[in-house]
């Protein structure tokens, strides 16, 4: 009976699992179908660029410009033990450029962004205001996923670009102005080693993170309730698996873009 | 063909049958919500539907809203299968159909005014100025007059609904869709709501269930009362003869007694 009952609960639970990555898959292709047939809407697509990209800029600032210090203290020490100290900047810029930019970037604007655009959702879908634009015969799609997908897809190579420029001068206040790298040193060697194709390298993978985050994050506040329960418990976890999902899934896209596309 | 004269004033027809219900099932987790509901309602013809709490009123109002699909049966707007019509005769049907959630579900992030006005910039090509005038009168229908620039969270419950009112009535509906319309107001707002609900139907002559609790007001101004009792229509007429009905479960319900057939578990 006891064995029975544990088999039915993991067939169960198994079938949910499929049926909603079925679900994410189909929500993701009809958010990207919306984004190319118009009409699209123009003032929720710039209202969502700001509050994506704009309201962001202070924590890129903040996280760009404190990862090139660290980067740039760590990267001498290390540097250093093998006489190698003038490789600074390159290993700077292509530490940022390729991974930590749009990594890090990633993060920062799902734990700013993506967890107020699921709660901002969740919250409608509990109080029946995507269903009021259903039955006003409008489309929930254009008006609640289609703007997040396009502007987070926009927004996060430009704040990953200031990120990973943010980053660069931090590690040159480190590197040259505290340890004594050479400024030309420093910049010289970056422009031999970091290619055009590094930049976008960097770029592509921050548009891809773009749209994992407004994919997770709308599709997380668009079934609160359904799958996460009901009330302020119900978009508390849906926030918090928006968060948690879109960050290991950025985690996990980041090795597979690396290791097969680059 | 038989014809008669509605409360409102509209003649009403035996084949002006503008929401029919035909043998509708649907349950949630293996629990049957609604187990065969079949339900006619004409042209103009305002109707309330009762029953127990968690009877399955909003869930019948989802269904006929195009919100749930049925496990079984069919939903018929003016002849269209709620459930399976799409694309250009779903927007025809949407455009004629108003809701009133039971919380109004007014947009928190706009203010009363563009809330009101979100339909017409949205759904009608007209002009900034006419929808101004529209949204004005609107408001000033429901009592709402200088309320524009309010958000939703800073109006009580009563001048939420009463918003929420005429954001579903700018597109002149055909049919209206009430939801508990009363439910968390004062006895007095709940009637003046009620009173609203009346009014309007008087001038516009949409054809609306209303789903509530408050059965001796709501007696008041509707045509029919449909209750509804363990997932079907236990019975359904004019307001008169469901007060005067000689069956108990009704006279218990609508009296609202302890003791009778209906168990108070």
């Amino acid at each position: 009976m006891g064995i029975h009952h544990a088999i039915r609960k993991l067939g169960a639970s198994t079938l949910t699992g499929i049926r909603r990555l079925g679900l994410m898959g189909l929500f993701l292709g009809q958010g990207i179908l919306f984004c190319l047939v118009p009409p699209l809407k123009i003032s929720r697509l710039v209202k969502q660029i700001h509050f994506i990209g704009l309201q962001s800029m202070l924590v890129i600032l903040l996280t760009g410009l404190f990862t090139g210090m660290v980067l740039g203290l760590q990267g001498f020490y290390t540097l250093n033990r093998f006489g190698s100290d003038a490789f600074l900047g390159p290993m700077v810029a292509l530490s940022l450029i390729k991974e930590m930019g749009p990594v890090i970037s990633g993060l920062m604007v799902t734990g700013r962004a993506g967890s107020a655009v699921t709660a901002e959702i969740g919250i409608m879908r509990l109080s029946d205001q995507i269903d009021a634009l259903t039955l006003m015969g409008l489309n929930p799609f254009r008006y609640l996923v289609v703007p997040n997908l396009l502007a987070a897809a926009i927004a996060l190579p430009l704040l990953t670009a200031v990120f990973d420029v943010v980053g660069i001068f931090g590690g040159y206040m480190v590197g040259v102005k505290l340890l004594g790298v050479g400024s030309g040193t420093y910049f010289g060697e970056m422009a031999n080693y970091v290619d055009i194709s590094d930049v976008a390298e960097g770029l592509y993978k921050s548009f891809s993170f773009g749209v994992i985050i407004a994919w997770i994050c709308c599709y997380k506040g668009y079934y609160t309730g359904i799958h996460t329960g009901f009330g302020a418990e119900g978009v508390s976890r849906a926030t918090t698996q928006a968060v948690v999902f879109s960050s290991v899934l950025i985690l996990v896209w980041d090795y597979f873009m690396t290791s097969i596309l680059f | 063909m038989h014809e008669s004269v509605n409360r409102a004033g509209a003649v009403t027809g035996e084949n002006d049958v503008v929401i029919r219900i035909e043998d509708l099932r649907r349950s949630f987790d293996g629990f049957p919500v609604l187990q065969g509901i079949s339900l006619e309602v004409g042209k103009g013809v305002l109707l309330a539907l009762i029953g127990r709490s968690g009877c399955g009123k909003s869930v019948l109002l989802r269904h006929m809203a195009g919100l749930l699909r049925p496990d079984s049966g069919q939903v018929f707007i003016r002849d269209m299968d709620v459930a399976r019509v799409k694309g250009r005769a779903l927007a025809r049907l949407r455009q004629g159909l108003g809701f009133l959630f039971q919380g109004g579900a007014l947009f928190d992030s706009m203010t009363v005014y563009d809330n009101v006005a979100f339909p017409l910039r949205e759904k009608t090509r007209m002009r900034e100025a006419e929808i101004r005038q529209r949204v004005v009168d609107e408001l000033g229908r429901v009592g709402l007059s200088g309320a524009e620039g309010k958000y939703p969270s800073q109006l009580s419950g009563g001048m939420q609904k009463r918003a929420a009112l005429a954001r579903e009535l700018v597109c002149e509906p055909e049919i209206m869709l009430f939801d508990e319309p009363t439910t968390g107001l004062d006895p007095i707002i709940g009637h003046a709501i009620l009173k609203l609900i009346d009014d309007l139907h008087r001038k516009m002559r949409f054809t609306g269930i209303i789903v509530t609790h408050e059965l001796h007001k709501v007696f008041e101004i509707v045509d029919r009362v449909a209750l509804l009792h363990e997932g079907g229509i236990r019975v359904q007429g004019p307001p008169e003869d469901i007060l005067s009905s000689e069956d108990a479960l009704v006279r218990q319900f609508v009296r609202g007694e302890i003791e009778g057939p209906i168990s108070v578990r």
